[in-house]
């Protein structure tokens, strides 16, 4: 029996599915937002959102989950306003020493054998507290090359669509199709046999989360670049942003399923939730339970496309 | 690999020694194996099989004992060493990553597999191994594992062990490989042994099929308690004579056993028989009934159906039918983070608390006190965590747990590992006497010694019950005969 799509696409083809009626029904609401101007503004804010999701795409990739998601980018995002902007080589110093810092967590969550989610809660205090003492009210100048790319204008297509283009077709090379990609899945998948295959663990994680890092650095940076200034709290809900995105694009909390390009619909989906229900012209108090609602929903169909696949698989 | 003029062997593991904790798994082992032949390895649970196999491919340090490569000793052996020497290891249980591909597999197992089109490399070489070994298998190399059934399974792990990428293949030990493969696949996989053996390769062969040790091997190794008893050519061996190498000298029995009249009583567990085929399972009351076999071949599964054929998933009413003493005491015995009482009394909340679903504080001390005392449980005060106890004490606890309700039948899962000699015998004294006011044992064990003490014996393989042992047939060499000759894969 051959089947006709394969599990990856099945995985991709919700997430999709969804992204394209919620787009199909802001059209409708508001046929001005079928234009390049209308789709950058609908869309600008998820570039973060979608990197963001990617950084915590890779921490879920080893069975891991961050809950200092949104701390950590609102504390790059201080970062990038003041010292990346006054004084670029100790901003990058900075941001390299936090990479170096995700690195040294996943060493000490893998060699002491902590529940990640305790110990990154614990981090997103220290994150938070450095972002309040680099920037205690809200304040900083976006460097003037971000400025410039965030707000470029690239033909054919705005540069939110061609940025989330780009983020997909990159992690998607890096998890999905390297083969250093394959080492972090399997890590995920069955962490004995890769061990026994004489890869070093240790190595993975660290570098899983250092990558991680980079993508939730990029994620800070490219949110300055679009509110031109930054705040310690800027980003505290992309904690749970950037999980949803992942489970809503098709990955799962453990085993190492993943997949990047779902993450970043994911990600492109939850943006446009919001600005769904705003054109609805639902009240704000209740757009945190509609959003809910919609990530149900979603949910909801994936389960039941799992099952029949399982099903299918039986008979 | 042509044989060179000094033939070294291919790895040597001399007077190897490993324990944990006062288990000595492995008692001065040495084994030697040479480039072109294939040793057969066999012993029952506990031999120390897969230790030394571990030892081999670089997963656990000896104690003390030298492993040497080629003729020269290794420094620090460990599985990266292993590796760079071609010995690659199938292992029982399947550990291929289920969300990755099956050529994603491949590169884990090969890290040389990088760089651009590495995905086109790996499928050659994976997808030509398989068609090599298994000729016609079917199997989509693209396909993630998750997909593929058991058989297909473990069918690419034995292609991943045996395929070539930049370090030849010298020694590839294959534990229990054709456990999952039906007849016809497990002909073509001995055949490539023979022709990987016969161009230069060694080959370990780990398998309860007698019958496959015998014609597939060249030498034949025999252990037992963490020994060697028996190393000879396979021609020197028949299918009886390895069974009595794998068995102890004959030792006295201290109870003579009788056999109690069961014709027209009402069985107080039953079951069907397993997958439709062997035996069915009957138990009365007051008896102790030994399930035998090899570890992994249904007992687990069996006492598992037993427990939840006979409870509710909703409602467990104030007498429940039967109880479960667990093995694996870490992942679904004891409660870390309690004390010796709460974990004692979980089982029987329902009989200690009162009307309104308070919990019955004096009643629970009371309980706990009377278990202490009665098994012994070594501590002053029976509110100390759990954890403070050794692991043997707390078994006991566990056993106190299943013991304190009034279920008439206790399922046991193997919950004698890792315990010392002197808990298991006032383990034992217990049981009997419990069995004797008419409690029913059903007992899964690992250990031949638990086993010669249960009145009746059924003896699994495969999944099913092949064989049923009563009073005095309870025997080491009745059940090893039973467990490794019964229904052949």
């Amino acid at each position: 029996m051959r089947k006709i799509l394969s599990s990856d696409t099945v995985r991709l083809l919700i997430p999709a599915l969804s992204l394209t009626i919620l787009l199909i029904a802001v059209f409708y609401l508001q046929p001005r937002a079928m234009s390049y101007i209308g789709l950058n503004l609908l869309f600008n804010l998820a570039v973060p959102i979608a990197l963001a999701t990617i950084a915590q795409m890779l921490i879920m990739t080893v069975n891991d989950l961050d809950l200092s998601m949104g701390t950590f980018v609102s504390f790059v995002a201080c970062v990038a306003a003041t010292f990346l902007q006054a004084t670029p080589a100790l901003g990058t110093l900075i941001l390299a020493a936090a990479v170096a810092t995700y690195a040294a967590l996943g060493v000490l969550i893998h060699v002491r054998n902590l529940p990640s989610i305790v110990v990154t809660l614990g981090m997103s205090f220290v994150w938070g507290g450095l972002a309040v003492l680099i920037l205690p009210a809200p304040g900083g100048q976006a460097p003037e090359w971000v400025r410039a790319l965030m707000i470029s204008k690239p033909p054919f297509a705005p540069m939110a669509i061609i940025a989330s283009i780009i983020i997909a077709l990159v992690s998607h090379f890096l998890i999905m199709r390297s083969s250093f990609g394959v080492i972090l899945r399997g890590v995920g998948g069955n962490a004995r046999s890769v061990e026994r295959a004489g890869w070093s663990i240790i190595g993975a994680r660290a570098a899983t989360y250092a990558l991680a890092a980079v993508f939730a650095i990029l994620a800070g940076i490219s949110l300055v670049g679009l509110t031109t200034s930054a705040d310690a709290n800027i980003a505290l809900r992309y904690t749970l942003l950037s999980i949803a995105g992942v489970i809503l694009g098709g990955g799962e909390f453990t085993g190492g399923r993943v997949s990047p390009i779902g993450a970043v619909i994911g990600a492109l989906t939850l943006t446009l939730a919001g600005s769904f229900l705003s054109f609805l012209r639902i009240s704000p108090d209740w757009q945190i339970g509609a959003q809910g609602a919609i990530l149900i929903v979603v949910l909801g169909l994936r389960l039941l496309l799992n099952r029949l696949e399982r099903r299918e698989k039986r008979a | 690999m042509t044989d060179e003029p000094q033939r070294h062997a291919v790895i040597e593991v001399a007077d190897a020694r490993v324990s944990f904790g006062a288990v000595k798994a492995l008692d001065g082992v040495s084994v030697k194996i040479m480039p072109g032949e294939c040793v057969g390895l066999v012993g029952h649970n506990g031999a120390g099989k897969s230790t030394i196999v571990n030892v081999i491919n670089g997963g656990l340090t000896p104690h003390s004992g030298t492993i040497s490569l080629s003729g020269t000793a290794a420094v620090r052996y460990g599985i990266g060493t292993a590796r760079a020497n071609g010995v690659r290891c199938v292992f029982q249980e399947l550990s291929l990553c289920p969300n990755l591909t099956v050529i994603e597999n491949t590169r884990i197992m090969h890290q040389t597999l990088t760089g651009w089109g590495w995905r086109r490399r790996a499928a050659a070489i994976i997808g030509a191994k398989l068609d090599e070994i298994f000729p016609g298998h079917g199997i989509d190399v693209a396909s993630p594992v998750s997909h593929l059934s058991i058989a297909e399974r473990q069918m690419v792990e034995i292609a991943t062990a045996f395929s070539h990428v930049a370090q030849p293949v010298r020694l590839v030990i294959l534990d229990e490989p054709t456990s999952s493969l039906d007849a016809s696949l497990a002909t073509q996989l001995l055949a490539y042994v023979r022709s990987f053996v016969a161009a230069g390769g060694s080959v370990i062969l780990i398998s309860h099929i007698l019958g496959e040790i015998l014609t597939t091997s060249d030498r034949i190794i025999v252990m037992k308690d963490g020994r060697v008893v028996a190393e000879r050519p396979a021609t020197e061996f028949d299918e009886h004579s390895l069974v009595a190498a794998m068995g102890s000298v004959v030792k006295g029995r201290d109870i003579a056993k009788t056999i109690k009249p069961t014709h027209g009583l009402q069985p107080l567990l039953t079951a069907a028989e397993r997958r439709g085929k062997g035996l069915s399972f009957q138990a009365f009351s007051g008896e102790i009934i030994g399930l035998a076999g090899l570890g992994g071949h249904g007992q687990t599964d069996m006492l598992v159906d037993l427990y939840l054929s006979h409870t509710s998933n909703w409602m467990n009413g104030r007498a429940p039918r039967v109880t479960f003493v667990a093995g694996d005491r870490a992942l679904n015995g004891v409660f870390p983070l309690w004390s010796i009482l709460k974990n004692l009394s979980i089982a029987h909340l329902s009989g200690l608390s009162r009307r309104g679903g308070l919990l019955d504080d004096t009643g629970e001390a009371a309980l706990g006190q009377s278990w202490k005392d009665r098994i012994e449980i070594r501590t002053p005060d029976v509110d100390n965590p759990i954890l403070s106890l050794s692991g043997g004490n707390q078994q006991k606890v566990l056993f106190a747990r299943a013991l304190a309700t009034p279920a008439p039948a206790v399922l046991m899962d193997d919950p004698m590992r890792g315990v010392d000699i002197g808990t298991k015998q006032e383990v034992y004294a217990i049981l009997r006497d419990e069995a004797h006011k008419g409690r029913t044992f059903v007992w899964y064990s690992t250990e031949m010694d638990e086993v010669c003490l249960c009145d009746r014996v059924y003896v699994f393989n495969n999944g099913a019950i092949v064989a049923e042992l009563k009073g005095e047939d309870v025997t080491e060499k009745n059940i090893l005969a039973a467990s490794f000759m019964g229904a052949a894969a």
